[in-house]
């Protein structure tokens, strides 16, 4: 398959993406690294009027740190969080979440801004940066706004962005020393899409207890009782996995046990 | 032969000859990107095709909408005056051939069966056009499955049968009281899903007309050029002088590229008839969505023991479904028929009775893929072994050393009638226990893998028959029976050699191992031979690379002739040192009597440029030499293998890792065991697919639910473990050096041995896998399958 015919624009600013976004009138495409956008076009499931490669706007690949965050440019690549050349707000949790994404050739690439906004219910980014309370900074007509990244994705392969907006950035907080991280995604083999995938944040001077399921049919999962999971000695391992199953996010028990299952794998990573 | 111990003590061959480990000529120009494929070729005015594809498995086309701006760029059957259908025939009792128009008539039959081509500036362009052609389906409910197809009353894949079935086949053998009062009976259900041959490259075809010779030019990604010659003259009412094929360089074959297919008719068509020249490349989704399918067997079967282990009888009834078309050359009962045939496998048994029926379904076409019906065989037979181990108490290995031919019955005509020709298949198992070690494997099982994992191990031993020759395949008369196989040896005017083989190499490395057998012979160095292959124009005709046959057939043919060139060369050598033929020998590239010695190429240049130094009588038929040949017994040679696979599997995910993997292979002399090592490495990755990954699913309405890579998985890198090759040579007492087939080998035993371990792994749970590819999915609901039976659930 070939794509169809389509404009192409590499602008050197947000405002000019902007406009061009406002231009086209939902027509266009934000291209970053291009590794979904790609087959998606050449399978014709996507058909712009415009790709909008926002790769030369240099602010989009840098990193800004604040105090008690860090933002990300929306065109950082996996590989440049995966060998540590961006700061990491998460003692090395990024990175090691970065390193299993998908193939190096496809993580050369591949950008965070672009992986959330395409919204694929099993793409690492999208849980793992949920269970860090990751807020989106998104660019448009109206000027730059803020979204949590729980409330960003609406369905898959479906974000909570006007027609002229774009993602330009992603503001992750600064975790502390004593936060402990754990992530278990299953995979059919080596780089493919996960079938299940659990994440699990604590950070006990920030106080955040945070679990998520993933690589559900749609948004990731907020796991409800987080405390329970977090009990001692195997008690939290088993609770969490009944309390998933019984969750019945598949509606299939084979999946509902591999959700379960994947999701105290990554549990018992910050298991003490 | 010069043979050198190494200190692992394997012998190893030195120099350029039969056995020489040497690296493959032709990678120098695979690595860097300088093969020549049927996508890379460019020349003025070529034009790109792009057909409008089913969305529907079966339905009455009502009408094909091309809108007027792109009337004389789009093409429909109705275009195609004169073309005729695909049909492949096989001449076994009571066989239904179909018809397979070139582009759909009347109604489709398979979801993704071309309707309409569009001719585009380029493939872009065509897909635009595509998708301004619409189509006026009337949905006809769809044959989705063998045993609805089978079941159907009313329903038809092809109207004018009396039901769907392409062939029934049955075999008997032997007295069946000889089952009474056998101790053990197991009786399975075994099945192997669809799957995609996904070669690197896909099909591509590439045609024009050439005006100075007044021929149609087809360059096409095939194994079979001189086939696709035959195939496409009678398809498009030419005469064969009047089609040129060229088989360029070939990204991998496994049996799909050897079937016609209609795009490669449409495309020959608007060549022929438009005079320009026009491609169509197939990209990944056409591949996985409508090209022909393989593997998908269906096996309920019986097996009779004593308490021993030791085999009374298999009883087996066997759906294969071949999907709406029969392929061409192959037909759609080529893959049942030998089912029927080698089901029995290298084992002894007093009894045997088969059924089997090649159905036809709303799916595309079947064709054998590398291993042929041995893949299923080997899966269906190697777990009834491991089923009659676990009844008896007896490990896997040794049920297998109790019933498998034994070396002193060779040559041995099995209850099929297979002529076994050589070989000790005990010592593969032997071996394959000593490398894998059962004894510590067992100790280190009972512990675990210590993470939750359980271990397992699994063993298959199976035989291949290869090279089968003209008695096989005129019993099943289909399109292609091969005769005596032809090569051509031409001495170049200094010195050097060229072979011309109607065999195809694409991965196979017969640049090298053909040179290889001609310096065996005439100790002409390898770097001055060339291989030339897959032209019609300049090869000797050929049915092509298929069933592991061409080092064996053109192997011996170059053999043969090359022996002529030698018998000539010494003539020309004995004369110019002054003495007789039987004074002088041909060793290491020169003719030495006892007093001196000529150098080929001095041969060569006293032929081509100084005859006038050679009397009349003195190898006056030249140095080019066209010579055929066929093994003494030409019903095949047999090699075989014992491959044993140690797995952990997760029983909360469902997924296998592949802990060790050990092939314990004979295939006869090995022309070049380096090459005999790459072809086996790669069939064992395809053959772990089959086991774990590939599948092709449909839905009930015959929908493909595996379109793209996404869905559709086949194992990397980090899926294929390393593979441990061990090597037996029994050379065939009756092919030339003793060669035998070895090429689809890899690929017949990992599903068995796989799926045999991971039943190993779960013998604790009482849980049994029966089905490839074993997904976790599959293996979960094993699983709980075995736990709800424990439970006493219904």
């Amino acid at each position: 398959m070939k794509p169809s015919q389509f404009g192409y624009a590499r602008p050197a600013n947000v405002e000019e993406a902007v406009r061009l976004l406002q231009e086209a009138d939902g027509s266009a495409k934000v291209m970053a690294g291009g590794q979904s956008l790609g087959p998606l076009l050449n399978l014709r499931l996507a058909q712009p009027s415009l790709i909008i490669d926002i790769t030369a706007i240099r602010e989009l690949t840098l990193v800004r740190e604040e105090k008690d965050a860090i933002v990300y440019g929306a065109c950082v690549t996996h590989a440049s969080v995966e060998d540590r050349r961006v700061p990491d707000a998460t003692n090395g949790f990024l990175p090691s979440v970065a390193a299993g994404i998908a193939y190096r050739a496809v993580r050369n690439r591949g950008t965070m801004g672009g992986s959330l906004a395409h919204a694929d219910p099993a793409a690492d980014w999208m849980t793992t940066l949920t269970a860090l309370g990751a807020e989106i900074l998104v660019a448009g007509s109206a000027g730059e706004r803020r979204v949590a990244l729980d409330q960003f994705m609406t369905a898959p392969f479906s974000v909570a962005l006007e027609d002229s907006e774009f993602i330009i950035g992603i503001r992750i907080r600064r975790y502390s020393q004593a936060a402990r991280f754990g992530y278990f995604k299953f995979c059919r083999k080596r780089g493919e899409f996960a079938e299940a995938m659990g994440a699990v944040v604590i950070d006990p001077e920030l106080g955040i207890r945070r679990g998520i399921i993933g690589a559900t049919d749609s948004r990731p999962i907020l796991v409800p009782d987080m405390d329970a999971c977090l009990r001692p000695s195997g008690e939290g391992i088993q609770a969490a996995k009944a309390m998933i199953a019984a969750m019945k996010i598949a509606d299939d028990p084979v999946r509902d046990g591999m959700h379960a299952n994947a999701f105290a794998r990554a549990l018992k990573q910050v298991a003490q | 032969m010069f043979v050198e111990e190494r200190l692992d003590g394997q012998a190893q061959v030195k120099g350029q000859g039969i056995g020489a480990r040497l690296p493959r000529k032709e990678d120098d120009r695979f690595m860097r990107g300088r093969g020549l494929y049927v996508g890379d070729m460019k020349m003025p005015g070529l034009a790109d095709v792009a057909f409008v594809r089913s969305p529907l498995a079966h339905a009455r086309i009502l009408s094909v909408n091309i809108p007027p701006s792109l009337e004389g760029r789009v093409f429909t059957a109705r275009d195609l005056e004169g073309v005729k259908p695909i049909r492949a025939v096989s001449g076994l009792p009571g066989f239904k051939p179909s018809s397979q128009p070139p582009l759909a008539e009347g109604k489709v039959r398979f979801t993704g069966e071309p309707i309409a081509m569009c001719v585009g500036p380029t493939r872009a362009e065509a897909e635009d056009m595509a998708a301004l052609v619409s189509t006026d389906l009337e949905p006809l409910p769809v044959l989705a499955d063998f045993s609805t197809a089978e079941q159907s009353e009313e329903l038809r894949v092809h109207e004018e049968w009396p039901d769907n079935i392409y062939l029934e086949t049955k075999v008997n053998k032997g007295d069946r009281f000889v089952l009474d009062g056998a101790a053990i009976v197991v009786e399975r259900e075994i099945g192997l899903s669809r799957q995609c041959m996904v070669p690197l490259e896909g099909k591509g075809t590439i045609a024009w007309w050439d005006t100075r010779l007044d021929q149609l030019v087809v360059y096409t990604s095939t194994q079979l050029p001189h086939m696709m010659r035959t195939g496409l003259a009678e398809c498009l009412g030419l005469e064969e002088r009047q089609v040129h094929v060229v088989a360029p360089d070939v990204g991998g074959g496994f049996g799909f590229k050897c079937i016609l297919q209609p795009e490669e008719v449409c495309v020959a068509w608007l060549a022929l008839t438009k005079k320009r020249p026009f491609r169509w490349v197939e990209d990944r989704r056409e591949h996985l969505v409508a090209a022909a399918n393989t593997r998908e067997h269906h096996y309920r079967i019986k097996a009779f023991a004593d308490a021993d282990g030791r085999l009374l009888g298999l009883e087996a009834d066997v759906a294969v479904d071949v999907g709406a078309y029969s392929v061409w050359p192959f037909s759609a009962c080529l893959e049942s028929a030998q089912i029927a045939s080698i089901l029995p496998g290298p084992y002894e048994m007093p009894f045997y009775a088969c059924r089997t029926r090649s159905v036809a379904t709303n799916k595309p076409p079947f064709t054998p893929y590398r291993g042929v019906a041995r893949t299923g065989v080997c899966f269906a037979l190697e777990l009834m072994i491991d089923a009659i181990a676990r009844e008896a108490g007896l490990e896997p290995a040794e049920v297998r050393l109790r019933n498998l031919v034994r070396p002193e019955q060779m040559p041995f005509t099995n209850i099929t009638g297979k002529l076994f020709d050589s070989g000790d298949y005990p010592e593969s198992v032997r071996q394959a226990v000593d490398a894998i070690d059962l004894p510590a494997f067992r100790e280190r099982q009972k512990d675990g893998d210590g993470d939750g994992r359980l271990l397992g191990v699994g063993f298959a031993t199976y035989c291949e028959q290869a090279a089968h020759g003209t008695t096989v395949y005129a019993a099943w008369g289909i399109p292609m029976v091969p005769g005596f196989e032809q090569a051509t040896a031409r001495v170049t005017p200094d010195g050097g050699l060229e072979l011309r083989i109607g065999v195809h190499s694409h991965g196979q490395g017969m640049e090298t191992s053909m040179a290889q057998v001609a310096h065996e012979i005439l100790g002409v160095e390898i770097d001055k031979i060339n291989v030339v292959h897959g032209d019609t124009a300049v090869t000797p005709y050929s049915t092509g690379t298929w069933g592991s046959r061409s080092m064996v057939m053109a192997g011996g043919a170059v053999s043969r002739a090359c022996e002529i060139i030698a018998k000539r060369a010494i003539a020309i050598g004995a004369h110019l040192l002054q003495t007789t033929p039987d004074q002088v020998v041909l060793e290491e590239g020169e003719v030495r009597s006892r007093t001196g010695s000529i150098r080929f190429q001095q041969i060569a240049e006293a032929w081509y440029k100084t005859p006038e130094v050679l009397p009349a009588d003195v190898a006056h038929e030249g140095l080019e030499v066209t010579a055929g040949y066929k093994p003494k017994v030409d019903s095949g040679t047999f090699s075989y293998a014992t491959h044993a696979a140690i797995v952990a599997v997760d029983p909360e995910f469902g997924s296998v890792e592949i802990l060790d993997y050990v092939v314990v292979e004979d295939g006869g002399t090995l022309v070049n065991p380096l090459i005999v090592d790459g072809q086996i490495i790669g069939g064992v990755a395809q053959g772990i697919g089959t086991a774990l990954y590939e599948e092709s699913p449909y839905s009930e309405d015959g929908q493909p639910l595996a379109s793209t890579f996404v869905d559709y998985i086949i194992p990397g890198p980090c899926e294929v473990p390393d593979i441990r090759i061990l090597h037996m040579e029994t050379p065939s007492p009756f092919t030339a050096h003793g060669i035998k087939g070895i090429g689809e080998g890899g690929a017949i035993a990992p599903p068995a041995a796989i799926a045999n371990a991971i039943n190993d792994a779960l013998r604790p749970l009482r849980a049994e896998v029966a089905t490839t590819p074993v997904t976790p999915h599959r293996l979960l609901a094993a699983i709980a399958a075995a736990a709800e039976k424990q439970l006493g659930k219904p």
